[in-house]
């Protein structure tokens, strides 16, 4: 095996926080007693928790070491298909951290906060402008959480209209977070499936669209990462029998300043800031998933929306037919902060080279890996390819075995087992800050992972060896379940 | 730009490679007509400098500590973060992964988030709780969603001293699934009347807030029985989780799911998010759980390990057959949580919860001396109601002009209540800064 970057290191272990400390020690300064202690009915006063005490010391090796254990994409490149793992700019995190933003309370009156507010108007009115579309709502906290308030959205305008729908198209290659979101809704997905194109067909939809049908749920690229081309008859057919065309923005990484969703018959759609805009995942949050809509769907928004007066910016809850709140305040402002600063240092050019480079960065791994693997659509592809482990299964080799392969050379692994339309799925989507070099050494590593999956099939089995664990017991984990400790 | 690596040689040669003649040429498959041919209209890129005194001046336009003093709580409140866990939780190691698939390169994340949901099981006597959520508004939803599938009903109570805004919340998430609220109304103790729960037969649960908006300590308990009474639920919701330093426990008191806001422990204010979801139950609920859960294994050679588990719960194996719909939570929120708790240890959570529960006390105290007694006679933590005299709001304007934001007007949310406001002082309240806002509401 060559030796790779970023493969040896020191891994120290370190037991449970409960496992270690001793009584009496405290890693937080208590604030000076200014004030005398006042009675409090016994009856009311509990035995307080039964956490561990430790020091200040205690608590930073801990957490050090426990963080070397990870990786990141600081750590190395993260292939993570359908995720965009992107490069997460250290001045977003200096200015999610000012004082006077992370401070903030979030009910201070209106003079108080002209700052976060000029901040949320203008990454949302960001927003529209790149997808094409009228109005924003920031308030969801997530993805999936936008995806459902688009659901609410097209819930309240089919309402409106005295005719509400029950069912919703959803295609077989759509994230998982898309049906589940339309039956919290209330919806019934109807699964259409893509053709041998790896895309919708015209006809595909037109013989499920009808008029108990709420409209469809599109992601577009798909995670084939295929440009849906018949995108627009599709929206024709939609509007035609008065449903609505939602669109799953997560690989919105694609398209920047290239294709505009508003334009080509998209009326609402979700975006991933924690994607597309930089913002770091945070190991699973948190993120931000604001939702864009047109002008018939803008009455529903969430409330409150921020407005711009004389210069003055204020919180407006006067919208009468709004869906409510999905959010107690404001969202997840300090990941508006950071993705606002990407777009202020990207600017409207950058935007777009970075689409355009994650579009190369895919087509060029697809076009040298092509061989290796087994490509199931041999196409041009967006930001992300997906391959399968067809060629690998005479060695008796699986895509997990290659993915934990890949750990021993450095490299997170790609996306697997999804889409769930292409069997043994390794859905591989570099983004645009990975150089040349980078792409070069991942796909290096791959073709002799495909090497040693014949000469040496063995170290596929055993891998990851490098790791601070080996392989672990899932199903032992799922069968006798240990939550807490 | 400095993010994006590519030389124009190395664009040449991949473009090479792949078989285009340059980068437009990628995008053979999207129509013409589905093409955008205009430029973006954003303002031109920022140095990294120029973005730091844009980010800067706009910042200082925010009313915040320590230049103003802000006596709101009302779910969102304002405690010291000690530089250790700010500094941990900055680590890029545990700031720049995804969602922990691939579990032998995500120990760090698995086994810290393990470790928060052992400590807020503790906290809370619960014997399960979830990796985390968007917020304590989403956390309860979710909470009465369980409760309306594992009893099969579809009306819930909520007492109307759960926070405005999280009832809101929970009201846009019933809108389409054809469940029903009962908003039970107070008392003039400033706690939930219970008494319409004789009348009802079929609820799934009854939602109490402790202490609840006005700051008051209800009797879970009691409450407890009634709902248990009616083969209900007794969802405990909560906005200030450091309560439980000093109070008894929502579990230790009958709660059978128990939701809320944990922002107090070790995650700023920041205009209201991010936040941390808290959702825990007693393990019969266990499979019924949304989100995330990290579990306990071993590795091939017998270590031990941490790994996502019962995903069958969960959208991307369930689809539309799912507990819920959510994939990204908060897990960093999570993490700062879990940061806090072990900063603190068993001893600092109760010195530090006793303390902020003196400060209210002393302000309540003082305001009472002013001529301004707490409305409600009934135990508070960190924050209580008082009536100013008719016409302060011009007493309230004079006191933002000096940077002091005298509680939360309640006239909004209860318009029963105007002139009344919910104040609140945690430990980072001196008494010299709230014997300055009595001095100025007696003059």
């Amino acid at each position: 095996m060559k030796e790779s970057a970023g493969t040896t290191g020191l891994i120290l272990n370190e037991p449970l926080l409960w496992e270690q400390g001793k009584k009496g020690r405290c890693g937080f300064s208590l604030p000076r007693r200014d004030v005398p202690s006042s009675p409090l009915d016994e009856k009311l006063i509990g035995e307080g928790p039964d956490f561990p005490d430790l020091s200040e010391v205690d608590i930073v090796r801990h957490y050090t070491r426990l963080a070397q254990w990870n990786f990141g994409v600081d750590t190395g490149m993260y292939p993570l298909g359908s995720c965009t793992m992107k490069y997460n700019p250290k001045t977003n995190e200096r200015q999610a951290r000012l004082p006077g933003f992370s401070g903030a309370h979030p009910l201070l009156p209106a003079g108080f906060s002209q700052g976060a507010l000029r901040v949320m108007f203008e990454l949302g009115k960001y927003l529209a402008e790149i997808t094409g579309m009228d109005a924003t709502t920031l308030q969801p906290a997530a993805g999936a959480h936008g995806e459902f308030t688009g659901m609410l959205l097209i819930h309240s305008f089919h309402k409106k209209k005295g005719a509400p729908r029950t069912k919703i198209i959803v295609p077989d290659t759509a994230h998982g977070t898309n049906p589940a979101s339309a039956a919290l809704c209330g919806y019934r997905p109807v699964p259409v499936v893509s053709n041998d194109q790896g895309i919708l067909s015209v006809e595909a939809v037109a013989e499920v669209m009808d008029e108990d049908t709420a409209g469809i749920m599109m992601t577009n690229p798909n995670t084939l990462g295929l440009f849906e081309e018949n995108c627009r008859k599709i929206a024709d057919i939609v509007h035609g029998k008065g449903g609505v065309v939602y669109c799953d923005g997560a690989n919105l990484n694609a398209v920047m300043g290239i294709v505009k969703k508003g334009h080509i018959g998209v009326d609402v759609m979700q975006l991933n800031l924690h994607k597309t805009f930089s913002t770091p995942h945070g190991g699973g949050g948190p993120g931000s998933g604001p939702v864009c809509v047109k002008k018939h769907l803008e009455p529903f928004l969430p409330v409150p929306r921020v407005i711009q007066r004389d210069g003055r910016y204020a919180l407006d809850d006067d919208y009468p037919e709004s869906i409510g709140k999905v959010s107690a305040f404001h969202g997840s402002f300090g990941v508006m902060v950071k993705a606002y600063s990407y777009i202020r240092s990207m600017g409207p050019d950058n935007l777009k080279k970075a689409s355009q480079l994650a579009v190369l960065n895919a087509n060029y791994v697809k076009e040298r890996l092509k061989g290796t693997l087994h490509l199931p659509y041999d196409r041009p592809c967006m930001h992300e390819c997906v391959f399968s482990d067809k060629l690998q299964t005479a060695q008796k080799i699986s895509t997990m075995d290659m993915a934990k392969r890949l750990i021993d050379y450095g490299f997170h692994p790609p996306t697997v087992y999804f889409p769930l339309v292409v069997h043994g799925a390794i859905m591989i989507e570099p983004t645009e800050t990975e150089s040349k070099e980078n792409l070069d050494g991942f796909v290096e590593a791959f073709e002799a992972i495909v090497k040693e999956a014949k000469e040496k099939p063995e170290l596929l089995h055993e891998a990851p060896r490098t790791s601070k664990v080996r392989r672990l017991d899932e199903v032992a984990a799922a069968r006798k379940p240990c939550l807490a400790g | 730009m400095l993010y994006l690596p590519h030389t124009e040689e190395d664009i040449a040669s991949m473009l090479d490679a792949v078989g285009v003649d340059d980068l437009d040429g990628l995008f053979s498959m999207v129509p013409e007509d589905c093409r955008f041919k205009g430029d973006l209209k954003l303002p031109e890129a920022l140095t990294e400098w120029e973005l730091n005194d844009h980010m800067e001046a706009l910042a200082a336009e925010m009313g915040v500590s320590p230049t103003h003093k802000v006596f709101m709580g009302a779910g969102s409140y304002e405690h010291y973060i000690p530089a250790a866990v700010s500094y941990l939780l900055s680590r890029s190691e545990f700031v720049t992964c995804y969602t922990p698939y691939q579990p032998e390169v995500s120990q760090g994340t698995l086994q810290a988030v393990y470790e928060y949901q052992t400590l807020v099981a503790r906290l809370l006597d619960m014997d399960v709780a979830t990796a985390s959520h968007y917020d304590g508004a989403a956390a309860l939803a979710e909470a009465l969603l369980i409760a309306a599938r594992v009893t099969k009903r579809t009306r819930v109570a909520i007492s109307s001293l759960v926070h405005p805004l999280y009832r809101r919340v929970v009201k846009t998430y019933f809108e389409p699934t054809g469940y029903d609220l009962l908003e039970l109304p107070y008392d003039n103790k400033g706690r939930t009347d219970v008494s319409d729960l004789e009348k009802e037969n079929d609820l799934a649960a009854v939602a109490i807030q402790s202490p609840n908006f006005f700051g008051c300590v209800e009797d879970l308990e009691a409450i407890g029985e009634r709902a248990h009474g009616k083969e209900a639920l007794l969802v405990a919701s909560f906005t200030e989780p450091l309560a439980f330093g000093l109070l008894k426990s929502p579990g230790s008191q009958g709660a059978d799911i128990v939701c809320g806001e944990g922002q107090s422990f070790g995650i700023p204010c920041s205009f209201g998010g991010p936040a941390l979801g808290i959702l825990a139950s007693k393990k019969k609920f266990m499979r019924s759980l949304p989100g995330r859960l990290v579990g306990q294994t071993r590795d091939l050679e017998g270590k031990r390990g941490f790994v996502l588990t019962l995903a069958t719960r969960e959208q991307h194996i369930r689809r539309e057959k799912a507990t819920s719909n959510i994939c990204t939570n908060n897990s960093l929120c999570a993490l700062a949580a879990a940061m806090y708790m072990a900063s603190l240890g068993g001893t600092g959570i109760r010195k530090l919860a006793r303390l902020n529960y003196d400060k209210a006390e002393y302000l309540k105290g003082e305001l009472r001396k002013a001529g301004v007694p707490a409305t409600f006679d009934t135990p508070t933590f960190n924050e209580f109601v008082v009536a100013f005299p008719a016409g302060f709001e011009t007493t309230y304007g004079r006191l933002l002009e000096k940077n002091i934001v005298a509680g939360l007007p309640l006239g909004r949310y209860y318009p029963e209540l105007a002139d009344h406001y919910l104040l609140c002082a945690t430990e980072t309240r001196s008494k010299a800064d709230m014997d300055a806002l009595v001095r100025e509401v007696r003059s």
